[in-house]
C-alpha cells in the first residue's frame, strides 16, 4: 500500500487529462516523470478512473520499454547502442560505467539510488557517436575514460546538491 | 495575440516580419540542434547573449519593436547538419560560418566580426584536401553537393519563433491551398508531384490522400509518424527541432485536402527537444489562427495534438502507431482493413512521416512540375539522410534522389575517417542492408536500391570501414529486431530469436557450416509469414551480409577467426616471448588458470581455457601481452 500522498498526487495528474482510454499513456508518462518510475499500485487506481480494466492498464504499462516498475536512480544514464554508436564502440563505455558502479545487465540501479545505467536504441545524436544521455542531457563522443570522469562529476554534483 | 483573419493579413504580417529580420544589423545564429547542444552550443548562446547585452543591444527577436542601428540579435537555430564541426555559429548578413565555437571564442567574435566586420579566420572550416578556408556554407564541400528543399530554412531561422517562420514564407502554401484550391486540387497536385512516403515504404502519398478523401465516413484523421526508431537515423528529429512549422503546415494542408478535423503527431519520447519545440509551435500557430477554428478566416477547422511514444520501435508501423495513440499496446494488426479505411479510432486516416509532410508546402507553392525537376522520374524530390559511422563529415544531409552513394560518402562526407578502407554502407536501418564498394555507383532511389536487395528506408546511412565485422553487424541488428518484436506473431517472435541464437554462436566461434543454410531458411520463412513490416524486413540485414560478405561468415565458422578483429571471443591473447620476463603476475591474475610457465622461460596462454577477460594484460608490467 502506498502512502496517501501518492494518490493525491495522482489525482492531480489525472485532472490534466480526459477520463478516457486514450489518456492512459500520457498519464503513465507523467506519473513516471513525477516519481522516476511507475508505482505499480497506482495502475488499478488510474484504470478505474479512466474506465478500463486493471489488466489492460498493466498490459500497456508493461509493454513499453520506457516505463519502469522499478524505482530509478537520481541520474539515469542511457547509453546509446544505436548502429552509429555501436560501430564507434559504445560497448566499452557501457562496460566501464557498469564496472565503476558495480552494475550489470541484470542490476541497473545502484543501492544508494544515485545511478541507473541502461541502454537505449538511438538518441538521435549519431553524428557525435558514441553518445549517452544523463537525464535529458546528451554527452557526445564518449570514451571509457570520459565515462569514469562523468561518474566522478555526477557524484560531486550530488554531494553539493 | 490577434488571430490572422485572411490571406491578405498573412501577407502583410509576413512582409512586416521579414522587414524586422532585415533590420537586424547583425544576426547571430547559434545552432541548437541535438548534436550541437551536446557539444555545448547552449553555453555559447548564453555567452553571446551576455555579450550582446553589454553592448546595449536587443537579444530576442521582437518584430513589434523598431530596431536601432546598433542592435545585435542572438538566436538559437535548428540543426545546420554539419554536426561533426559543432557547435556551429552563423553570422548574418556577413554569411560567415564558424565551426567548433567555444564560449571562450565569443569575445573575440564580438571584437572582430560583430564590431569591425572582420572575419575570424581560425574559426572557419578548412577544406580537408586543399586546406583552403571556407568562408560560408556554400564553399564547404559538405554543403556543396546538397539540394535543400525540406531543410531549406532549417538552421537559418529560430525554430522557437513562429514570426521567423512566417517571415520566410511559411504558411503561404496553406493560404494558397485554402483560398485558391479545392481539396481535390490539392490532392491532384500532390499526386502529380509523385511525392513518395519518406518513412521507408515509398508509397505514393497522394494515393493515400485520395483514398481517405473517397471514404464514406466523414470523421477523418491526419497522423504524423515522428517515431523515428531506426537506430542511426535522426533526420526527422532535426526537422521537428529545426523547422517545426514546415511540417505542421504540411499536415494542415493534408487535413484540408482530405477533410480531416483533427490530427496527431506521434513523437519518440527520446526526443525531448522535438516535443518541446512542436508543442510550442502548435501553441503559437493556434494563437495566430493558423490552427484551431476558422483557420485564416477560411471556415476550415483543424486541431493538432502531440502524443509521445514510450520506447517501442514497432510503433513506427502504422496500425501499431494508431493503437498506441488510442492508449493500447502498440501491436500491429492484420490488414485489411488498411489505415486509409479504418485507421485511428477506426476512422479513415492519412498517415505519413515527418519528412513527407515537410515536402508538401513547397509542392503546393511551386507546383508539381517544379518538384519533378528534382530527383529521378519515379522518385522525384530529395531525401534527407543521417550520415554517420566511419565517415569524416558526419551529419544531416539532403540530396536529390538519383545521386550515387559514392558521391554522398566521398564528396559530401569527405571519405573514410582516419584514411581507412571503405567496407560497406548500411542503408535502411534494421529493415535494410549493406551496399558494398561495387554498388557505390548505382543511383540511390526507391526502385534502384530495391534491385540491390536493400531499401532506402527512413534515411540512416551508417558507413563502415575495414575495422567493422559484418557478421557482428548482422547480429547487432538481429538482437535489435528481436528485442523490439512485439511478440504477436510467431515467425517474428520465435524466428528472430532462432536467427539471433545462430548468429551469436557464429560470432563466438562455435558456428557450424550448416548454420548458413539454416539462416537462409529462417530468413525466407520470416520474410514470407510475419505479420507486419518490422517482422518481414527483420532478416534483411542478415541476408544482405550473407550475400555480400560470405567469406566473413566462413572465416568465423571454419577458421574461427574474425577478419576485422572485432569479435571478442575470437580474439587471441598472446604473450610476446621477447618481452616476457616470466614474473608470473599474469598467471596469478588469471581467473581460470589458463596461463602457465616457469622461471626463466616465457609464459604461455592456453587458448582453450582463456576466457578473453583481459586480466592478464592489466596485470603485466612489461606490456608483453597483445591481442591478435
Amino acid at each position: 500500500m502506498l502512502a496517501p500522498s501518492f494518490y493525491t498526487k495522482t489525482d492531480e495528474i489525472l485532472s490534466h487529462y480526459p477520463a478516457q482510454e486514450r489518456s492512459l499513456i500520457p498519464i503513465i508518462h507523467e506519473v513516471q516523470e513525477t516519481y522516476n518510475y511507475v508505482p505499480v499500485e497506482l495502475l488499478p487506481y488510474i484504470a478505474k478512473h479512466i474506465g478500463i480494466t486493471e489488466t489492460k492498464a498493466y498490459s500497456v504499462a508493461s509493454f513499453y520499454e520506457r516505463f519502469s516498475f522499478e524505482p530509478k536512480g537520481k541520474f539515469i544514464i542511457r547509453v546509446c547502442d544505436g548502429t552509429a554508436c555501436h560501430v564507434r564502440h559504445s560497448l566499452p563505455v557501457l562496460e566501464r560505467l557498469r564496472s565503476e558502479l558495480g552494475l550489470s545487465d541484470k542490476k541497473h540501479t545502484t543501492d544508494d539510488m544515485l545511478f541507473t545505467v541502461e541502454t537505449v536504441s538511438c538518441l538521435g545524436a549519431c553524428s557525435l557517436a558514441p553518445a549517452l544521455m544523463v537525464n535529458e542531457h546528451v554527452h557526445p563522443a564518449m570514451t571509457p575514460e570520459k565515462a569514469t570522469e562523468l561518474i566522478k562529476e555526477l557524484r560531486e554534483e550530488a554531494k553539493n546538491a | 495575440m490577434k488571430k490572422i483573419q485572411s490571406r491578405e493579413e498573412l501577407n502583410e504580417l509576413s512582409k512586416k516580419f521579414a522587414e524586422a529580420i532585415k533590420n537586424e544589423p547583425v544576426r547571430i545564429l547559434v545552432c541548437a540542434g541535438t548534436g550541437c547542444q551536446a557539444s555545448g552550443s547552449l553555453k555559447v548562446w548564453e555567452k553571446m547573449c551576455e555579450l550582446a547585452k553589454d553592448t546595449e543591444i536587443s537579444v530576442e527577436f521582437a518584430p513589434e519593436i523598431a530596431h536601432d542601428k546598433n542592435q545585435v540579435a542572438v538566436h538559437k537555430s535548428g540543426c545546420l547538419g554539419f554536426c561533426e564541426q559543432g557547435p556551429l555559429v552563423r553570422i548574418e548578413p556577413l554569411g560567415a560560418l564558424y565551426t567548433k565555437v567555444k564560449p571562450e571564442d565569443c569575445e573575440e567574435i564580438f571584437a572582430t566580426t560583430i564590431k569591425k566586420h572582420e572575419v575570424l579566420h581560425r574559426l572557419l572550416y578548412k577544406n580537408k584536401i586543399t586546406g583552403e578556408e571556407c568562408f560560408n556554407q556554400s564553399e564547404i564541400p559538405f554543403y556543396k553537393g546538397q539540394t535543400r528543399v525540406v531543410l531549406k530554412t532549417c538552421g537559418t531561422i529560430a525554430p522557437e519563433s513562429i514570426e521567423e517562420a512566417i517571415a520566410v514564407g511559411e504558411y503561404q502554401a496553406l493560404a494558397k491551398a485554402l483560398f485558391s484550391m479545392t481539396g481535390d486540387e490539392v490532392i491532384k497536385t500532390v499526386l502529380d508531384s509523385k511525392l513518395r512516403g519518406r518513412g521507408g515504404g515509398g508509397f505514393v502519398a497522394g494515393k493515400k490522400w485520395q483514398q481517405v478523401a473517397g471514404q464514406p465516413e466523414k470523421i477523418r484523421y491526419v497522423v504524423c509518424n515522428g517515431d523515428e526508431g531506426d537506430p542511426g537515423a535522426f533526420m526527422d528529429c532535426s526537422i521537428m527541432e529545426g523547422d517545426p512549422h514546415r511540417m505542421i503546415e504540411g499536415m494542415i494542408i493534408a487535413a484540408y485536402a482530405v477533410g480531416a478535423q483533427e490530427g496527431y503527431i506521434y513523437v519518440r519520447a527520446e526526443y525531448p527537444l522535438a516535443v518541446k519545440r512542436l508543442s510550442l509551435a502548435i501553441k503559437q500557430a493556434t494563437e495566430y489562427g493558423l490552427l484551431g477554428e476558422n483557420i485564416l478566416g477560411s471556415g476550415f477547422n483543424f486541431k493538432l495534438n502531440i502524443n509521445r511514444g514510450a520506447g517501442a520501435f514497432v510503433c513506427g508501423e502504422g496500425s501499431a502507431l494508431t493503437a498506441s495513440i488510442e492508449g493500447k499496446r502498440g501491436m500491429p494488426r492484420v490488414k485489411p482493413p488498411r489505415t486509409v479505411e479504418q485507421g485511428l479510432f477506426g476512422k479513415p486516416t492519412v498517415l505519413n512521416n515527418v519528412e513527407t509532410y515537410a515536402n508538401v508546402p513547397e509542392i503546393i507553392l511551386r507546383g508539381a512540375d517544379w518538384y519533378k525537376t528534382i530527383g529521378t522520374s519515379d522518385s522525384p524530390g530529395t531525401k534527407t539522410f543521417a550520415l554517420t559511422g566511419a565517415v569524416r563529415n558526419t551529419g544531416l544531409v539532403e540530396v536529390p534522389f538519383g545521386i550515387t552513394p559514392r558521391e554522398i560518402i566521398f564528396n559530401i562526407g569527405g571519405g573514410i575517417r582516419g584514411d581507412k578502407k571503405f567496407k560497406a554502407v548500411q542503408i535502411g536501418g534494421p529493415s535494410g542492408g549493406c551496399l558494398t564498394e561495387k554498388q557505390l555507383d548505382e543511383p540511390l532511389d526507391f526502385d534502384s536500391v530495391k534491385k540491390l536487395g536493400v531499401i532506402v528506408g527512413s534515411g540512416g546511412l551508417v558507413v563502415m570501414d575495414e575495422d567493422t565485422c559484418m557478421v557482428e553487424v548482422a547480429r547487432f541488428f538481429m538482437e535489435f529486431t528481436h528485442r523490439e518484436s512485439c511478440g504477436k506473431c510467431v515467425p517474428c517472435r520465435e524466428g528472430t530469436l532462432r536467427m539471433l541464437e545462430i548468429l551469436e554462436r557464429i560470432v563466438a566461434g562455435q558456428g557450424r557450416l550448416e548454420d548458413i543454410e539454416e539462416l537462409r531458411t529462417l530468413a525466407d520463412l520470416i520474410i514470407h509469414t510475419a505479420l507486419c513490416g518490422l517482422g518481414k524486413s527483420a532478416p534483411l540485414p542478415v541476408v544482405s551480409t550473407l550475400n555480400s560478405f560470405p567469406e566473413e561468415y566462413l572465416a568465423h565458422i571454419q577458421d574461427k577467426k574474425c577478419p576485422a578483429h572485432v569479435c571478442q571471443k575470437l580474439k587471441q591473447y598472446i604473450i610476446d616471448p621477447a618481452k616476457c620476463k616470466s614474473c608470473s603476475k599474469c598467471a596469478r591474475g588469471c581467473p581460470v588458470q589458463a596461463i602457465s610457465g616457469e622461471r626463466g622461460v616465457p609464459y604461455k596462454i592456453d587458448q582453450a581455457k582463456c576466457i578473453k577477460c583481459g586480466a592478464c594484460i592489466a596485470a603485466c608490467p612489461f606490456k608483453a601481452i597483445y591481442i591478435a
